[in-house]
């Protein structure tokens, strides 16, 4: 996930392949693990019907971020400038 | 409660217009002790109005005290003193002075009782803050921006005030619906400093341009002053419906195309401030208990995830993602406290944001409202990904190691000099601070419940009872929605590529557009002064050659004569002056 590579001996132990490796495993179990609760927690204070859909909370999440990551590159290519557009 | 009769706002202008005069050491006892002074001056006002006064024939109710009054002007003292313990080391004393004249003003709208105080407590802020953006470094454009957006809003809430007042007979500030230009005017005011579109970008234009202190200040007043103007005046207006989700997909979208951490969180204010705008629209107990909790627990975040930048610009003197990351290992304190910032702020549970913001979104589901419910839950996941990750991960992460050059981002220049550190023991003390309470509140979030003017309370079949956040089906619900944003936002890294750029706001139509009409008409206005010139040219050349000819050294006019002819034509003229006599 880190942008540069260079010198591993020196690295602390947060951003050696190990432990990225040991954090993309756990958070991957971690995902499912929640996906997996909808079949053990009561929706019982829901509000609406959707709320009860299998994994609908995740599902959402995903579908609205690639939405704004799309609505946002699309506004850039009209809105993004050069930081010194102004220039003052 | 004991009734007192003291405006606990005066407490620190009072001590902020005192400051510059002071030395360095008692200035920090000031600095330390008046916030304070003025959190308990709050707590020490009872209910109803305290202070009563008739001035120009007009009822003037400066300190006028209720849950709502005393739940604003609380955390606006708290804040007050979170800033100055943060900004201790700052040796500017303008700024402070400026900023605790700010917060005093604040507090004393948060106390108004009448349309007038409120008035004056509104331009209190607006030139208090003026100074303290313009205390940033190359600011004074920005503050001479700011200046006029802030008394623009004045002119239009005075306009408000006056035919408001001409039209009732009443001062009084109690709640209005927006039915005659007069309100609408008002509510426009409010509008404009609570940045609402059309004049949202002077607040991502202003914030960043401030220095690492006065941001923290600047996050925490105008904004939040303006939701508790709108829920005292306008509760369910519903047309706030409309602005506040604008405003909360605006400050997205904005925030993921903006490469300055400053001017990312500065987006992020205006979207947390349209949840809270959204949730006043609404209308309903619950939910203008939402949008109060969540300016209370959003001041003390978002003040916490300033400190956290403004410790990164205090050490690196850098704000651009593409000139940061990997702080990580040299910043450990500034890194753990923006990510407890960036938590709460993404309402992930066991944070204040979590039991600030679930009452709003709850409101919506009560009222069966599933379009909002679902707009709420959509702009939820868009927090986490703007600034719950977006802003640790490209400020503290991305690279391995800050100090290695270029870290994989084109262009990026070498840090010099030695490794950044994090920052003094009042700058760290201030965010921790404020850390503990995030967190504090998102466990025990029954003070402030309590402290809300509802009380938090929602009715099920006529029966009342305490609203509960923590309950298991809300809390995966949450964690899932926010964990999958977070899958997302890696999945997608690539497309979220950071850039030297900045992103056009509506300001450009003040502030870019006249240039690109004055560039249009640069050839042609060219053309015709030339042509002018030339026209004049030949004008002057023409009456030259008439005026040569007759002044000329050949002209008539400058031809010599004879001093007998002279003395001849004065006698013929005599001559004929004594004829005329004589006839």
């Amino acid at each position: 996930m880190m942008d540069d590579g260079g010198r591993e001996g020196g690295d602390p132990w947060l951003v050696r392949p190990g432990t990225i490796r040991g954090i993309r495993i756990v958070s991957l179990a971690v995902l499912a693990g929640l996906v997996a609760l909808d079949f053990a927690v009561s929706k019982d204070g829901d509000y609406f019907g959707i709320q009860g859909g299998f994994g609908f909370a995740a599902l959402y999440g995903v579908a609205v971020c690639a939405g704004i990551v799309a609505v946002s590159r699309f506004l850039g290519t009209f809105l993004k400038v050069r930081d010194d557009y102004y220039d003052d | 409660m004991i009734d007192f009769a003291f405006p606990p706002g005066a407490v620190l202008i009072l001590a902020g217009l005192l400051l510059p005069f002071l030395p360095g050491a008692m200035r920090r006892v000031v600095l330390l002790g008046a916030p304070l002074l003025a959190l308990a001056s709050v707590w020490a006002v009872g209910d109803g109005p305290q202070v009563e006064t008739v001035w120009l024939g007009l009822k003037i109710v400066p300190v006028e005290g209720d849950a709502l009054s005393r739940l604003f002007a609380s955390i606006f003292a708290a804040m007050a003193f979170a800033g100055a313990l943060f900004a201790l080391n700052r040796t500017r004393a303008a700024e402070l002075a400026a900023a605790f004249v700010y917060a005093g003003g604040a507090i004393s709208v948060a106390f108004a009782g009448d349309l007038v105080t409120l008035f004056v407590f509104w331009e209190l802020m607006a030139v208090a803050s003026t100074v303290v953006v313009a205390a940033g470094d190359n600011a004074r454009g920005t503050a001479q921006r700011y200046a006029v957006v802030h008394f623009l809003g004045g002119a239009v809430l005075m306009a408000g005030v006056a035919g408001h007042v001409l039209a009732t007979g009443s001062t009084d500030f109690v709640a209005m619906e927006a039915a005659n230009p007069w309100a609408w005017a008002i509510l426009a005011a409010f509008l404009i400093n609570a940045a609402a579109p059309p004049f949202a970008a002077w607040l991502p234009d202003a914030y960043p341009a401030s220095s690492w202190s006065g941001m923290v200040f600047l996050s925490a007043f105008t904004t939040k002053a303006s939701v508790y103007a709108l829920i005292r005046g306008f509760p369910g207006e519903e047309i706030l419906i409309g602005f506040g989700l604008f405003m909360v997909f605006y400050g997205i979208v904005m925030a993921l195309l903006e490469n300055d951490m400053r001017r990312i969180l500065a987006y992020s204010i205006v979207n947390q401030v349209g949840f809270m705008v959204t949730a006043t629209g609404v209308g309903t107990p619950l939910a203008l208990d939402g949008a109060a909790a969540h300016a209370f627990a959003h001041i003390v975040y978002k003040a916490l995830l300033l400190m956290s930048a403004g410790s990164v610009l205090y050490a690196t003197g850098r704000s651009k993602c593409t000139e940061l990351g990997g702080l990580y290992r040299y910043m450990p304190v500034s890194c753990l406290c923006g990510v407890i910032g960036a938590m709460a702020i993404s309402s992930v549970p066991l944070t204040s944001g979590f039991v600030s913001k679930s009452l709003i979104s709850s409101a919506a589901g009560e009222e069966g409202m599933f379009a909002l419910w679902l707009a709420l839950t959509a702009a939820s996941a868009g927090v986490f990904f703007h600034a719950g990750i977006k802003f640790p991960w490209f400020v503290f992460f991305n690279r391995k190691d800050y100090l290695r050059a270029g870290g994989g981002v084109p262009n990026a220049p070498t840090p010099q000099g030695p490794p950044p550190k994090d920052p003094p023991w009042n700058m760290q003390a201030a965010m921790i601070l404020c850390a503990a309470v995030c967190i504090a509140l998102g466990i025990w979030y029954e003070p402030l419940y309590q402290m809300l003017p509802g009380r938090a309370q929602v009715i099920h079949d006529g029966a009342a009872a305490g609203y509960t956040a923590m309950k298991t089906a809300k809390i995966v619900e949450q964690l899932q929605l926010l964990s999958f944003s977070g899958l997302a936002f890696f999945l997608l890294l690539g497309f979220m590529k950071r850039t030297p750029t900045i992103t056009l706001d509506a300001d450009w139509l003040w502030r870019g557009l006249p240039r690109i009409v004055a560039g249009a008409l640069r050839a042609p206005f060219a053309r015709a002064r030339a042509d002018a010139v030339n026209r004049l040219e030949k004008l002057r050349a023409l009456v030259g050659a008439a005026a040569f000819r007759t002044h000329g050294v050949q002209g008539i006019a400058a031809r010599t004569r004879p001093s007998g002819a002279t003395a001849f034509w004065m006698i013929v003229l005599l001559c004929a002056l004594m004829l005329t006599a004589w006839l």
